[in-house]
């Protein structure tokens, strides 16, 4: 499904992503783990499209189409979603409402038919129930004023919403206690689906514990210098980052 | 551009194409000769129809004006206006003093149709009358006969003074004075149509009211007239909405509103300004220098102004209330939107002279492109105005980095029992918003309306619910081609 082949990647002139490989089938999910610094967020941010993200070499196909060369809202409509680290504020603008412009607007982008404010609301507050998600959020204007944990549990219940193809979760369990944790958690793997794929970034292995992936790559420096199965997240955690990157130079 | 961002511009522009008022109809026109004197004046006055005094009100107003002088202190930039170069008076030819509604020329009730304001009272939206005035006349008014029947009247300007003499010399200039600014002055000499509405004691008006504006002969000013009188315990709600043709020149738009509210009563007005903005290099457009002012003049009386300013080259503009009754109470909601190379000034004065009354302010200024947008407002506490209260937030939008916003408050207090509170700040949409919304599906206009209505908010909400969703559309409109 997806296939990032020696990419290379720029912000504001300076080379964050230097020859990175990856690729993943539909159904599995794949952890991304790194230090601070490594290039998790730009990989993330370069796959969702965000402007100022450059990409000087190499190619991302999806689904066998050039993804780097599609807009953000197409890539949108076309499955991609990224769960963010830091959900951003819209003030004045319900969380209901900006639900139903952003599945619409996938829809129509997709040229699928509109559904009417009913049938959103029906849908949101069937998977809002599972997310614990409260009526009360999504009256309120988008994240403003929102705990972490309701931020992220509302990333979910978007994902959970548009039913994406391929799921990039950019740090999701940063800033959540246990319980919102385990809650979060939960609802990703509700998602896991033989038709999706899932890229779970993230810093510290605790989040796998509960997100099992397929496979793990270690990403250091902007290039994958690690990967094994579910156990490589156990020796990171008791090696530390230095000692695998060390080992992998 | 990409596919997607062109379905996304598509359905922004389904929703209207840029200016999609901007077409001209096709009419047999009277006008007035080029030029303003005495006899343009006598003109405007004979086509009218009027009494002796308001021809002596006019003529005394029209020397006045020659020797007043432009107002300078706003901050926008026009090349002179040459006043000689322009018509004061064009209406559809044969037009009779008084017409009903099965009378109207079928271009003119077209015309209004294709303006989303069907005049046919089948057809109309329910609960809102209107007063149709096209460029200087007033050529047709719906649901008269239903509000005379509580006891309200709803009528074009100029048959008031025809038909309700003592109403109107009573009022009329008792809230703008005939002298209060070069534009007010000259209003007051050339003031063509308007809409005139008296709602009788204790009578809550059963209708929304409104007055659509448009102008359409080219070269012509329009010089508007509204006066609206509420009796005590009244109550009625009021809204304005103009448009004109696209055109390469600029027009003059010089209006003059009067309210009055007396005791326990309350105004709402609220105006959708979509005057033709000029376009995208600044070209053409209405230059919009509108004088408007209520009087609470009873006791608890209410005044509230809401505007949602989009269109018009040059916006000069404040909505006052003068808080003149104990307990009475001032509102001023603004959403003033500048594109391109628009400019507006615009604001409120809130004038507190009796006790115990309160004001709240509350401006949303966006600007975008080239614009310039300036809040000025002022608050001033008299003497005897023991524990006048004030809030004001004022808020200011960027998008893009060649703009600009500009925040002026005027405030004085002459009585230390007054209690006043600004707060302002200034925004821009920030990256990581656009961003957010993008990823999830959204395209950068839509995006862009959504994040300005959310900042609107406030204000749209004081809409009537009618009028609410258009305005909505046309926050998202006027921003169009501001963003990437």
């Amino acid at each position: 499904m997806l296939e990032i082949k020696n990419l290379h990647v720029t912000v504001g002139g300076k080379e964050i992503l230097k020859g990175l490989n990856l690729s993943i089938a539909a159904g599995q999910v794949h952890a991304i783990m790194g230090p601070n610094g490594s290039g998790k967020s730009t990989l993330s941010y370069i796959l969702a499209g965000r402007a100022g993200y450059e990409i000087t070499e190499g190619s991302i196909t999806y689904n066998g189409e050039d993804l780097g060369a599609m807009p953000p809202e197409q890539r949108a409509a076309k499955g991609v979603f990224l769960a963010m680290q830091y959900p951003v504020e819209i003030p004045g603008v319900t969380t209901m409402m900006f639900l139903k412009s952003a599945l619409n607007a996938q829809r129509r982008g997709r040229g699928e038919k509109e559904l009417d404010a009913i049938g959103v609301l029906k849908t949101v507050r069937a998977k809002a129930a599972t997310l614990n998600v409260s009526e009360d959020m999504l009256k309120r204007a988008l994240n403003v004023g929102f705990s972490g944990g309701e931020k992220k549990r509302l990333e979910i219940l978007q994902m959970s919403l548009f039913e994406p193809k391929l799921a990039i979760l950019d740090e999701t369990d940063s800033g959540l206690d246990i319980d919102a944790l385990r809650l979060v958690a939960e609802g990703v793997n509700a998602l896991r689906d033989p038709s999706r794929a899932m890229l779970v970034i993230t810093h510290y292995q605790r989040l796998l514990d509960y997100i099992v992936p397929d496979r793990i790559h270690v990403l250091a420096k902007g290039r994958i210098v690690a990967e094994g199965g579910k156990e490589l997240a156990l020796e990171l955690e008791a090696k530390g980052y230095d000692q695998i990157v060390k080992d992998a130079a | 551009m990409s596919s997607a961002a062109a379905d996304t511009k598509n359905t922004v522009a389904a929703i209207g194409e840029k200016y999609k008022y901007g077409f001209v109809t096709d009419i047999e026109m009277e006008k007035a000769p080029k030029g303003l004197s005495e006899d343009t004046v006598r003109f405007v006055s004979a086509k009218k129809g009027e009494p002796q005094w308001m021809l002596d009100w006019r003529l005394g107003a029209f020397r006045r004006w020659g020797e007043m002088k432009e107002p300078n202190w706003a901050r926008v930039h026009y090349p002179k206006i040459d006043y000689q170069n322009a018509y004061y008076y064009a209406a559809p030819k044969n037009t009779p003093l008084k017409q009903s509604l099965d009378e109207v020329d079928p271009k003119l009730l077209e015309t209004y149709k294709k303006l989303g304001i069907p005049l046919n009272e089948q057809m109309a939206l329910a609960g809102v009358a209107v007063d149709a005035v096209f460029d200087s006349v007033s050529v047709a008014t719906t649901f008269k006969d239903k509000l005379n029947e509580v006891g309200v009247i709803f009528c074009p300007i100029s048959e008031a003074i025809r038909d309700y003499p003592d109403l109107v010399k009573q009022y009329l200039g008792t809230v703008v004075p005939v002298t209060d600014n070069f534009f007010a002055t000259l209003n007051a000499a050339v003031f063509t149509d308007g809409t005139f509405v008296y709602v009788p004691k204790g009578v809550r008006c059963p209708m929304e009211l409104s007055t659509y504006f448009r102008i359409n002969a080219s070269e012509t000013g329009q010089f508007e007239r509204t006066l609206i009188i509420a009796d005590e315990g009244s109550y009625v709600s009021y809204l304005e909405g103009c448009t004109a043709p696209k055109r390469d020149e600029n027009q003059l738009h010089a209006a003059v509103v009067e309210l009055v509210a007396l005791e326990g009563a309350e105004i709402k007005y609220s105006t959708v300004q979509n005057w033709y903005p000029g376009d995208e290099n600044g070209l053409g457009g209405i230059y919009n220098f509108v004088t408007k002012r209520g009087d609470c003049r009873g006791d608890r009386s209410k005044i509230s102004w809401t505007q949602v300013e989009t269109g018009s080259a040059i916006t000069w503009k404040y909505p006052s209330c003068i808080l003149r009754g104990d307990g009475s109470v001032g509102e001023f909601y603004s959403i003033a939107i500048a594109n391109h190379y628009q400019q507006a000034d615009t604001g409120t004065k809130m004038i507190h002279l009796g006790k115990n009354t309160r004001s709240r302010i509350i401006s949303k200024g966006i600007s975008a492109g080239k614009a310039q947008n300036t809040y000025r407002g002022q608050v001033s506490v008299y003497g005897k105005a023991e524990d006048a209260r004030n809030f004001t937030q004022c808020d200011s939008l960027l998008i893009g980095g060649d703009c600009g916003a500009h925040t002026v408050p005027y405030i004085e207090s002459r009585n230390p029992t007054a209690r006043i509170e600004h707060e302002a700040t200034t925004s821009k949409i920030a990256d990581d918003q656009l961003f957010y919304c993008l990823q999830r599906g959204l395209g950068q206009e839509e995006a862009v309306a959504l994040i300005v209505n959310g900042f609107c908010k406030e204000v749209l909400q004081q809409l009537p619910m009618e009028f609410a969703v258009e305005a909505q559309k046309l926050v998202g409109i006027s921003l169009e081609g501001s963003v990437g």
